[in-house]
């Protein structure tokens, strides 16, 4: 078995001591990624290995009268088919609530549920025995919005509910409903000068991270297996999977494997318990990846949304009130919709002061695909359209969008919807300040000096639409506000285990954590942090495995915060190692040893006033010092279901945007020229990661505003889209300007101040887009993603 | 499957003829899309990369004679004054991966109503040059295209080059995608300036069953570069001729709705950019003696 487990993981990295945090530190896996070098999940091998193929519905809702595995059985090649009647132990999963069946249970709830299991000796044979499968389906009907999930006797779609959600919502194919109420709107409403109404909607959009689900499970001597794989949280996979396969926790060992992107779509399972079950069965290794097309079938989406907002103001600009509902369609499955319902509801009045609101957000159960966890998280939906109101507001109010925000901005102090008081910096007119005093790009900025044309300065780029003709400019801005860290009371930790050793003579420190690398930099961070805590210049990072405890998930902000956290509280505890050890060997050679502050710098023990007292490697000797620790933020409680109340959240992040978009008004193409962000991050631990998070966010956001969707059949519930050819993500072509400042006000609950960095830009990104372009044609566009046709009336 | 890898052109004739059912396959850049999505399981496949002959061109004649393999990035290097339209397609044509093993001749295999080179192809005119071992006949590339999906060949004949009037005029290209780049057509335009002829052809891809070309525009505007003597005076065209133009082009479309974009937009895209490319070429036959027609 070789390279099997090759990741950015395992490689020293060699810094020098200008490695600690706050400086640029390239990351291990930039360059092999760069140069196609890096070995992701897909590139997984096994001699012997068998390959997985899933075979999925092509209904979103329907019977299951009968499958005949017989003909497929009887491929040459094939090793095993399964199907639910095979499955050893628990059949349903899921990450809160678990009613996603492992393989279809004589019903299909979406487009592309799995339904059986193939393996075989080649992924062709696996695929055509697959086809041989013949399940007789009989269609049910289907529910695909609020109106047919809740109308008199729509399907139930989980019947006989015991989740805790079940008894407090409205319908049983609501999956969770949280109120936000506080003040009197009604009073409110009757002293408003000014009241604007919208509705608006949000596609459903894919986390489209390029490196599709794929992993190998290796069955083991012990009866267990070992599972290498792309994920987001080991621990919460390896929670789910254990009972699938009938075995306890330790007897299934989990190796990151390379991960190409991940975004919140790889939250749920995928194919993890699917290979472990087809390894278990054949005693086999197996590998499954999946294609593109499978891969939209294969994770969870972002969840499309309704909302209806109200908000009432003074003539003067001052916010009195905000009424809204918030409807997230969640497909067929709970995935984490209700997070996401506590955080579309919790965060819903944007980042503003507003006394008065009265909040209702909730997930549905349809057969639409499931939808989950997805960069912005509940927070992106509501933003797009408080950020709609905010700019209708100036303009009934006269005031320009960026003042009539500076006139409601929060800052710290603030109290949120919920109660919870923001007790760190919230630069939030700062942020706006910024973007709004950055020069414009000059008008026809497609024209050169000599008067030549650059088409890709344009709508329509190198497709070749205008030159010049029917362009129009516009300007907009936004602001948003995402929570950091898991909320509502969940016990949100890492884990880290440190060594330190001497190694030829010079101290090395070893990083172990199950915090998964999903091309957020963490690895980098991580060496980052043990260099500045422990002096030392060579860390090692080892694998994410599950041999050590949970890092929680690579989403929500949080990785730098809380597994950061841990790594830096366990240096700490080392630190405190080896001047035990140092005092115990060397202390009576030096008054310093017991009396002065001490510190590891440069391989060395100093003191305060910069005096060397001895050498890293000298003080450590032939000792390894090892410690594990957990590292917990501070607690958060969960929102009061009737009231919404509660501080349910960590800490709040804030970005700005500033977008300029050319807009082809008489074809509806979209050029944005410049997508400006300003960002509070607490502390720069790594500024290059920091920009490179804050323009990836920015463009995700873009994507959504102007292209990117997934296009679901209202009538049959089926995906119309399934692949790159029609689901489009930007490239660099669509790729703006994207000018980035980076504001460092610490929060001093946090590790070296440090705030959650990657979801906040994706929010304001797609409202500021709009803006502009509502600006350069005068329309309403309560939608996104924008098309041309809604641009052009046709 | 069977993968035929004849090593030369009479070899891939002679397959083509014993197994009729044979797809050829070139840069691969649909065919192996097709088959790895399961779209279609052809009983044999007809290599022809081995056939030099069909990546080379020759434009020492009238026309360019147009190997059906050569890659879309040659026609951008190499044949942009010839074929200025074509090379406009060309560089609306997916990647530069795409690019560099795309061919026109591919692009006609298929005969997607999508594809590129359809609407350049038609505006500049072109022969298809269809060969077997019968022999070879040349199909106007306008009678090529006859369903969604469906050319003229014969079961047992091989495109071998594409003849393509070289420009005596301004040409120009415009497609609507909803990206800036790498993307399908929602719908697409050609046009050329014939001014020795004076006549304009134009194509229109994306918006039709086949990519088709909108005569009743190109009469209408002949008819008015005539009445006004323009091709002589080079005089400005009238807001009204062009718009009459567009209006005409608009309703050589019969598009659908689909994925991509509705009927009503496509109708109304192919308007302006009729509109717009007429600009283009007139404003380019006026300024510089017709030639050129490049957007910087």
């Amino acid at each position: 078995m070789s390279d099997v487990t090759r990741t950015p993981t395992g490689l020293t990295q060699h810094s020098g001591t200008q490695g600690g945090i706050g400086a640029s530190t390239l990351r291990p896996d930039g360059t092999l990624k760069v140069t196609g070098e890096f070995a992701y999940a897909s590139d997984l091998w096994h001699e012997d290995m068998l390959w997985g193929f899933t075979l999925r519905s092509p209904h979103a809702h329907a019977r299951i009268r009968s499958v005949d595995v017989s003909a497929a059985l009887a491929t040459g090649g094939v090793h095993a088919v399964m199907t639910h009647d095979d499955l050893p132990a628990a059949t349903r999963y899921g990450l809160e609530i678990q009613d996603t069946p492992v393989l279809a249970d004589g019903v299909v709830r979406h487009h592309g549920e799995p339904v059986a299991l193939v393996a075989a000796d080649h992924p062709e044979t696996a695929r055509r025995a697959a086809a041989k499968i013949v399940v007789d389906y009989e269609q049910l009907p289907v529910v695909t919005d609020e109106r047919t999930a809740t109308a008199d006797g729509a399907p139930v779609l989980h019947p006989d509910r015991t989740d805790p959600h079940a008894a407090h919502v409205p319908h049983p194919n609501v999956v969770h409903r949280q109120p936000v109420v506080r003040g009197d709107v009604a009073a409110a409403r009757a002293r408003a000068d000014v009241i604007v109404t919208g509705e608006y909607e949000v596609g459903m959009q894919d986390q489209a991270f390029l490196g599709p689900e794929s992993g190998l499970a290796v069955p083991a001597e012990d009866g267990g297996v070992d599972l290498y794989i792309a994920t987001q949280w080991l621990h919460a996979d390896l929670r789910q999977i254990a009972p699938v396969l009938g075995l306890p926790e330790d007897k299934v060992r989990m190796t990151l494997s390379g991960v190409g992107g991940a975004f919140g779509g790889r939250e749920d399972l995928s194919m993890q318990a699917h290979a472990c079950l087809l390894a278990l069965r054949t005693r086999r290794p197996v590998k499954i990846v999946y294609n593109r097309f499978e891969s939209f079938f294969g994770h969870v989406h972002r969840h499309p949304a309704k909302l209806r907002y109200e908000h009432g103001a003074t003539r003067d600009g001052k916010l009195l009130f905000m009424a809204c509902r918030i409807v997230l369609d969640g497909g067929a499955y709970a995935s984490s919709s209700p997070a996401v319902v506590g955080n579309a509801a919790s965060l819903s009045a944007g980042p503003y002061v507003v006394d008065n609101v009265d909040v209702e957000a909730l997930a549905l159960y349809t057969n639409n695909p499931p939808c989950g966890a997805m960069r912005g998280f509940g927070a992106v939906q509501a933003c797009f359209a408080y950020e709609a109101q905010m700019d209708k507001l100036a303009a009934a109010l006269g005031l320009h969008p960026v003042e009539f925000r500076r006139r409601n901005a929060m800052a710290q102090g603030s109290v949120m919807p919920t109660g919870q008081v923001v007790d760190s910096p919230a630069p939030v007119a700062e942020l706006l300040r910024r973007v709004q005093a950055l020069p414009l790009p000059p008008q026809r900025q497609w024209e050169s000096a000599g008067g030549a044309t650059d088409v890709r300065a344009l709508p329509g780029g190198l497709s070749n639409t205008t030159h010049g003709e029917g362009v129009v400019r516009g300007v907009g801005y936004a602001v948003g506000i995402k929570n950091v860290g898991f909320s509502e009371g969940f016990d949100d930790y890492s884990t880290a285990r440190i060594r330190l050793e001497a190694v030829a003579g010079e101290p090395v420190a070893t990083v172990h954590t199950a915090m998964a690398e999903v091309g957020q930099g963490g690895v980098t961070v991580h060496a980052q942090i043990a260099r500045t805590e422990l002096g030392v210049a060579r860390v090692t990072i080892a694998p994410a495995d599950t041999r050590v405890g949970s890092a929680g998930s690579t989403s929500a902000s949080r990785q730098t915060y809380v597994t950061g956290g841990a790594v830096k509280h366990a240096c700490e505890a080392v630190r405190e190692r080896v001047l035990e050890l140092g005092r115990a060997r060397f202390g009576t050679y030096h008054p310093a040893w017991a009396s002065a502050e001490l510190l590891l710098e440069d391989g060395k023990v100093v003191t305060d006033g910069g005096e060397v007292l001895a050498a890293l490697a000298d003080v450590l000797g032939e000792e390894s010092i090892e410690v594990e620790r957990e590292w917990r933020h501070r607690p958060t409680e969960p929102f009061d279901l009737r009231t919404g109340q509660g501080s349910g959240h960590v800490q709040y992040s804030f970005a700005a945007h500033r977008a300029v978009v050319e807009v082809d008004t008489e074809l509806g193409l979209v050029k944005v020229v410049e997508l400006a962000c300003a960002q509070d991050v607490g502390k720069a631990l790594n500024p290059l990661s920091v920009t490179g998070q804050i323009q990836g966010g920015t463009l995700q956001g873009l994507g959504l505003a102007v292209m990117e969707e997934i296009v679901v059949d209202p009538v049959t519930a089926r995906v119309r889209n399934p692949s790159f050819t029609d689901y489009l993500i930007p490239t660099i072509l669509d790729t703006p300007t994207l000018p980035v400042d980076v504001l460092e006000l610490a929060d001093g609950h946090a590790p070296y101040g440090l705030r959650g960095v990657g979801e906040a830009p994706t929010l304001s990104s797609t409202p500021a887009v709009v803006a502009a372009v509502r600006q350069a044609t005068g329309l309403a566009l309560q939608r996104v993603p924008l098309r041309p046709e809604h641009l052009t009336g046709t | 499957m069977d993968f035929l890898r004849p090593a030369s052109w009479a070899e891939a004739l002679a397959a083509k003829a014993e197994h009729p059912s044979a797809v050829p396959l070139a840069g691969g850049t649909d065919v192996m899309v097709e088959i790895n999505f399961d779209h279609r399981r052809p009983e044999y496949l007809l290599d022809l990369q081995r056939i030099g002959e069909l990546h080379t061109w020759d434009a020492d004649g009238p026309d360019v004679r147009l190997g059906a393999a050569v890659p879309y990035t040659r026609i951008i290097d190499h044949l942009a004054d010839e074929l200025p339209g074509l090379a406009l397609a060309a560089r609306t044509v997916g990647s530069p991966q795409i690019r560099n093993r795309g061919s026109v001749g591919g692009n006609l295999g298929a005969a997607s109503p999508a594809g590129d080179s359809h609407p350049a192809l038609l505006a500049a005119g072109a022969e298809v040059e269809a060969e077997s071992v019968r022999g070879t006949r040349l199909i106007p590339v306008e009678e090529f295209y006859t369903g969604v999906k469906r050319n003229a060949l014969a079961p047992d004949e091989l495109i071998r080059a594409v003849r393509i009037r070289k420009a005596t005029g301004p040409q120009q290209f415009s497609k609507v995608g909803t990206r800036n780049a790498m993307v399908i057509a929602v719908c697409a335009f050609g046009i050329a300036l014939h001014p020795g002829s004076r006549t304009v052809r134009t194509g229109i891809g994306s918006a039709a069953p086949t990519p088709v070309r909108a005569r009743a525009a190109e009469e209408f505007l002949a008819a008015a570069l005539d009445d006004g003597r323009l091709w002589d005076t080079r005089g400005p065209l009238g807001p009204a001729v062009a718009g009459e133009f567009a209006e005409l082009a608009s309703g050589a479309c019969n598009p659908i709705d689909d994925v991509r974009g509705s009927a009503a937009y496509r109708r109304r895209a192919v308007g302006v950019m009729a509109r717009r490319t007429l600009g283009w070429v007139w404003g380019a036959y006026r300024g510089n003696e017709g030639r050129g027609a490049a957007c910087a």
